[in-house]
């Protein structure tokens, strides 16, 4: 009975995250009274996208440089069923991320062939492709995208045009997909996934078959990227181009780096970081991205781990 | 031994990158039950012969056939499934993985439930006694909770040792198994693959030959990526071709 001593304590105490959830759950539902309810929003969306991303760079160890295609494409998706078809905000959030879910298959089938660099460069080719195709398609409105999409009525009694609505349903859905992750990551599926970042070889002899694992782990992300994508689209009332855009798939990274690679929280905090950034550093203007750009390699630099790592490493628990 | 069954088998098994040969025409029979050592000087193709038993590369003409079946075409991952289990010349740990975590990735594998992605990890405790159970047999009991990257290398390959076992593989594969060891650790080392291969059937590839002396029961000396010569290691070491590829070097 050596399970009897001290070793079941500490087998647990380290994954125990009660308290910076329950922190992360009282921030969420606070944080529309103190600061603008549009830009936590906007940052909870981005902050969704950033932990599905980091599903994959950070726990299987897979760099994705597409991910705007799952972002943008779901919500184009999301805001044509809203607007064209006129379908409930739920159903069109759903249809948006199993639209983004389908794309991650595909793209994943094809990625998940090669590794590292190549990988990087079949997502980022494959998302490019998808931002022309946006860009002449009729559905997706080219240059002007989508605009107007109407927030609706949620589950038929859920006014989203009232602000505070759509705030607590947007906190709901963020959470929702963070449990998923969180989940996700602290499953019997997540300690495999771990271990093929750790050493995919090792875990190829051990009888792995870790496409399997790498396809499910890429058809999550990029379900949950969607779904933070539909949810954008219905909060700004619109879908463009930008969604699409390599650039939203390099802020994703951005965020997940400098929140702090493979931890659970990190994502958020760097998500939120470079959403205040843009905010609060709008009259700037073009200088912006000049600043964005600088705060980043101060941030690899000196806190190499990101924000959460770091602390992580002072707590000496993982985050 | 020559009526005792045959566990692998290969024929004719080549290996060539880019014109040059690294083995060639390997016909090796590995029986049941036994320690067959591989031995050659650096560059014979050891190391390549077992990314081909393995499938970790491809063999450019050659069959392998284990238990009777041809797995000349199988996946990496399929022979692993099949009791064809092997470990690398440099350590193969899960660094960030606890050392129970990383004899429980080996378990969890043959034990289902590792797709599971909706469950807690929770359910994953319910292999820690057999965990315990395999860290007890290699003496790393005290180190359950230590991330693997802190051990000190004979204990990664310890651990190694205790991964592969949780798969019970019939047929193990160790790459240099005590490569850059100190004299103690490889004593332990030794006396673990002896203990281990009293219930399976173990194939190494090792340089020490002092090791290959006390442990193996049939050496093949590969040189040039050929067979040079097979035997017990008696036969082996007096053999004139094996005595000129070592020049003079070996047994002390």
């Amino acid at each position: 009975m050596s399970e009897a001593s001290a070793a079941p304590a500490a087998e647990l105490a380290p994954r125990s995250h009660r308290a910076p959830l329950a922190i992360l759950v009282a921030l969420v539902l606070v944080a529309p009274w103190v600061v603008y309810p549009v830009f936590v929003m906007k940052a909870l969306c981005f902050a969704l996208f950033a932990c599905a991303f980091n599903l994959l760079l950070g726990y299987a160890g897979l760099l994705s440089f597409g991910h705007a295609l799952f972002f943008g494409a779901a919500s184009y998706a999301t805001a044509h069923a809203a607007l064209e078809w006129g379908w409930r905000p739920e159903l069109c959030l759903v249809f948006g991320a199993a639209v983004a879910a389908v794309l991650g298959l595909a793209t994943g089938l094809v990625a998940i062939r090669r590794q590292g660099i190549y990988f990087a460069m079949i997502t980022l080719a494959l998302a490019q492709m998808f931002f022309f195709f946006s860009l002449r398609a009729e559905f997706t409105g080219g240059e002007n995208g989508i605009q107007g999409v109407p927030r609706g009525m949620m589950f038929g009694f859920l006014d989203l045009s009232r602000t505070y609505v759509m705030y607590y349903v947007v906190a709901a859905i963020f959470l929702l997909g963070f449990a998923i992750l969180h989940r996700t990551v602290h499953s019997p599926f997540g300690q495999v996934l771990t271990a093929i970042r750790e050493n995919e070889p090792r875990a190829i002899s051990l009888g792995y078959k870790v496409n399997q694992y790498k396809l499910i782990a890429f058809v999550l992300s990029a379900g949950l990227a969607g779904l933070a994508g539909g949810t954008k689209a219905l909060v700004f009332q619109l879908a463009s181009l930008t969604d699409v855009h390599w650039n939203t798939s390099g802020e994703v990274i951005l965020m997940t780096l400098i929140g702090g690679l493979g931890t659970i929280f990190g994502p958020i905090a760097g998500a939120v970081f470079m959403a205040a950034l843009e905010n609060y550093l709008a009259q700037l203007g073009s200088w912006v991205t000049v600043t964005e750009g600088a705060i980043f390699v101060f941030c690899v630099i000196a806190f190499r781990r990101g924000m959460f790592g770091e602390l992580s490493r002072l707590l000496k628990r993982p985050l | 031994m020559p009526d005792s069954d045959v566990i692998l088998e290969t024929r004719g098994l080549s290996k060539e990158f880019r014109g040059f040969v690294a083995v060639k025409g390997v016909d090796l029979k590995v029986a049941r039950g036994t320690i067959h050592a591989l031995i050659g000087p650096n560059g014979a193709g050891k190391t390549t012969c077992f990314n081909l038993l393995t499938r970790f590369l491809p063999a450019t003409s050659g069959t392998i056939v284990y238990r009777g079946e041809d797995i000349t075409r199988a996946s990496p991952a399929e022979i692993a499934r099949k009791g064809l289990v092997r470990s690398f010349q440099i350590s193969a740990v899960f660094p960030h993985l606890t050392v129970l975590e990383n004899v429980r990735i080996a378990l969890q594998r043959k034990r289902g439930s590792s797709f599971d992605f909706w469950r807690s990890d929770r359910v994953l405790r319910a292999y820690h006694q057999r965990a315990r159970e395999l860290l007890d047999a290699v003496g790393l009991q005290d180190f359950a909770q230590v991330p693997a990257i802190e051990l000190s290398y004979g204990r990664k390959r310890a651990l190694e040792i205790a991964t592969t076992l949780a798969l019970e593989p019939e047929l193990m594969l160790l790459d240099e198994p005590t490569a850059g060891m100190g004299n103690e650790d490889v004593e332990r080392i030794a006396r673990l693959i002896q203990q281990v291969a009293k219930d399976r059937t173990v194939l190494m590839v090792e340089h020490n030959l002092g090791i290959v002396a006390s442990l193996s029961h049939t050496i093949t000396v590969l040189a040039r990526g050929e067979v040079l010569a097979e035997g017990s290691y008696q036969s082996v070491s007096k053999n004139s071709a094996v005595i000129a590829a070592y020049l003079g070097t070996e047994h002390g």
